[in-house]
């Protein structure tokens, strides 16, 4: 793991309490947790939006476009739940169909052309199940976005903000760097439904989501992600311009390392090395046979 | 009570079942042997029953020719998970005593019709052929071969996603199989992609429909979400084609639809496209 300032260790102003996964889980999902929208707006200086998927449509559940912290510029793209009940509704909570991964691909390949690093916000329950979502390919986007990112020849930036939910967050996550909030969660399945299929029981989720391991902390352990961001005491939802604020420093500092680090092919070897690192084998860890 | 009830009312001439094999979808009783024979096709209705890992490379690949690698690889359990059932590691252990398999996926390479290639084949029987760290490992790995002997590369998937019991990590082996397959894309090299029944969730979502050439079996299911959770979540009656082969031909996901019969003359036949 990276040695990075913003660091997998608590900060001190913010000791960390001793919450359960569960309730991780629902500081993770808090409405009040800042959203794309203050990203874009409070954590960058200049965001222009660009839409659509060149395809079919343009899926307000994944946004993106040209940003700027000070002088570095950068795409910007991520999941976007939507404040208003109507906002909710039209970002489908943040799910995204095929569309909207679509449209992330298509920005992160003018990215690549345009020599610009990418940013990306992660921040769903999941992609969308949704007939029209089926029939456009939900499956085909998602695995096209990961073969394609697995060979961007731009530096990628994750931020794993709120809900890193299964698929649908890692069809905009595959980055040279993963940040994760503090009270962010990330998850192969919704602890719901985890317990519904294993448990056969879904109010088994608080279980589910302890047996899971979806916290940062536990990410950290795990090698997925390589720094914590500190949130501010009580959680992002409690003073959301401070939760932002943290945000920027952190992106500012990554991004800042990731440039001046490998480029182009080297680049992209170094990614493939990372996610390959990850659940690699060893036979003192194998289940006894 | 009841199933004595049920015994006096069956038919005198009701099949005895190591004979017969009955059809699950269109209920005919056929000769267990002509329906092995058939390769566990229904000769009245054409549905294609679930085969094993082994069972599809000796009907893909040439007599004696496979030659299998990877089976160091075993499951782990890096979270040490536990659910209602108890420990996953004794479950994972007990399913690879069961079907004397490695893992839900078996690697190695084969000729087709003479062609050398690299495969990889998943196991439904196997905990659901969940991508797990040890099949992402080995379908890495395969691929890896591929790239080192610049063959083509013939996934066969039957999954129902990411396998659970392992968390975050089984979801990483969507990102790490596919980094492997950008790399052999890069390569130049041909990656057919063959989806049997079922092809759903996180295999979906990764290396299943992103082949040079993918080729579906008939009536094989084939989506990302479950059915229950888009009828709950759109409120709607879905069509009875919905995640088919056939409705994913008709939407432009898969090239072709191939009956079990014909999949490895056709696969030989695409692969002598290949010029580089
Ligand atoms: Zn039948």
């Amino acid at each position: 793991m990276k040695k990075t300032s913003v660091s997998a260790s608590a900060p001190k102003q913010n000791p960390a309490p001793a919450r359960s996964a569960w309730e991780t889980v629902q500081l993770a999902r808090d409405p009040g947790r800042p959203g794309f929208r203050d990203y874009a707006a409070k954590m960058c200086d200049e965001f222009i939006e660009l839409h659509g998927d060149r395809l079919v449509a343009d899926d307000p559940a994944i946004c993106g476009g040209f940003a700027r912290i000070g002088k570095q510029r950068f795409m910007l793209i991520g999941h976007r739940k939507g404040v208003t009940t109507e906002e909710r509704i039209a970002c489908r909570f943040g799910m995204a169909n095929p569309d909207g991964y679509r449209k992330a691909l298509r920005l992160m390949k003018l990215a690549e052309k345009w020599g610009l690093p990418v940013v990306s916000l992660v921040d769903t329950s999941g992609a969308y199940p949704g007939l029209d979502a089926e029939a456009r390919g939900q499956g085909e986007a998602i695995g096209r976005n990961l073969l394609e990112m697995a060979g961007l020849r731009t530096p990628v930036l994750v931020v794993i903000t709120g809900e890193g939910g299964s698929g649908g967050a890692l069809g905009i996550a595959v980055g040279d760097r993963v940040l994760m909030l503090e009270n962010a969660v990330y998850s192969v399945i919704s602890p719901e439904g985890c317990a519904s299929i294993l448990w056969r029981d879904g109010s088994k989720a608080p279980e589910a989501a302890e047996a899971l391991k979806l916290t940062a902390r536990d990410l950290a352990r795990l090698g997925v992600i390589d720094a914590i961001v500190p949130e501010p005491a009580g959680g992002a939802h409690k003073d959301p311009a401070s939760a932002v604020a943290l945000v920027r420093e952190a992106v500012a500092e990554h991004l800042g390392e990731l440039l001046s680090g490998p480029s182009g092919d080297r680049l992209v070897e170094e990614r493939f090395r990372k996610f390959s690192a990850m659940g690699r084998f060893d036979p003192k860890k194998a289940v006894p046979l | 009570m009841g199933w004595f009830t049920k015994k006096t009312e069956a038919p005198a001439l009701e099949p005895l079942p190591d004979i017969w094999h009955v059809c699950p979808k269109c209920q005919a009783h056929v000769f267990k042997k002509a329906w092995e024979s058939a390769l566990k096709v229904c000769p009245k209705c054409g549905h294609h029953d679930r085969i094993g890992a082994r069972e599809r490379i000796a009907l893909l690949v040439d007599s004696g020719s496979f030659r299998e690698f990877g089976t160091e690889i075993t499951p782990s359990d890096p979270l040490g998970f536990s659910d209602a059932k108890g420990p996953y590691a004794a479950k994972a252990a007990a399913t690879v005593a069961k079907l004397g398999q490695s893992e839900a996926v078996v690697v190695g390479s084969g000729n087709v019709d003479g062609t050398r290639i690299v495969l990889a084949v998943m196991d439904f029987r196997f905990l659901g052929g969940s991508l797990s760290t040890g099949t992402g490992e080995k379908i890495a790995m395969a691929i890896q071969h591929a790239i080192d002997f610049r063959r083509a590369f013939v996934m066969v998937s039957a999954s129902g996603g990411a396998r659970m019991h392992e968390g975050i990590l089984s979801l990483m082996q969507m990102a790490k199989t596919c980094a492997a397959l950008n790399r052999h894309r890069e390569a130049g090299l041909p990656y057919i992609s063959i989806l049997t029944d079922p092809t759903t969730g996180g295999v979906s979502a990764s290396y299943a429909l992103v082949g040079d050439v993918n080729i579906a079996e008939p009536g094989a299911l084939i989506g990302f979400a479950g059915r229950r959770v888009i009828e709950t979540t759109i409120k709607q009656k879905l069509p009875d084609d919905f995640q088919t082969a056939e409705y994913l031909l008709e939407h432009g996901f898969v090239d072709a639809i191939v009956p079990r019969a014909r999949l490895k003359e056709t696969l030989a036949a695409i692969l002598a496209y290949r010029r580089r």
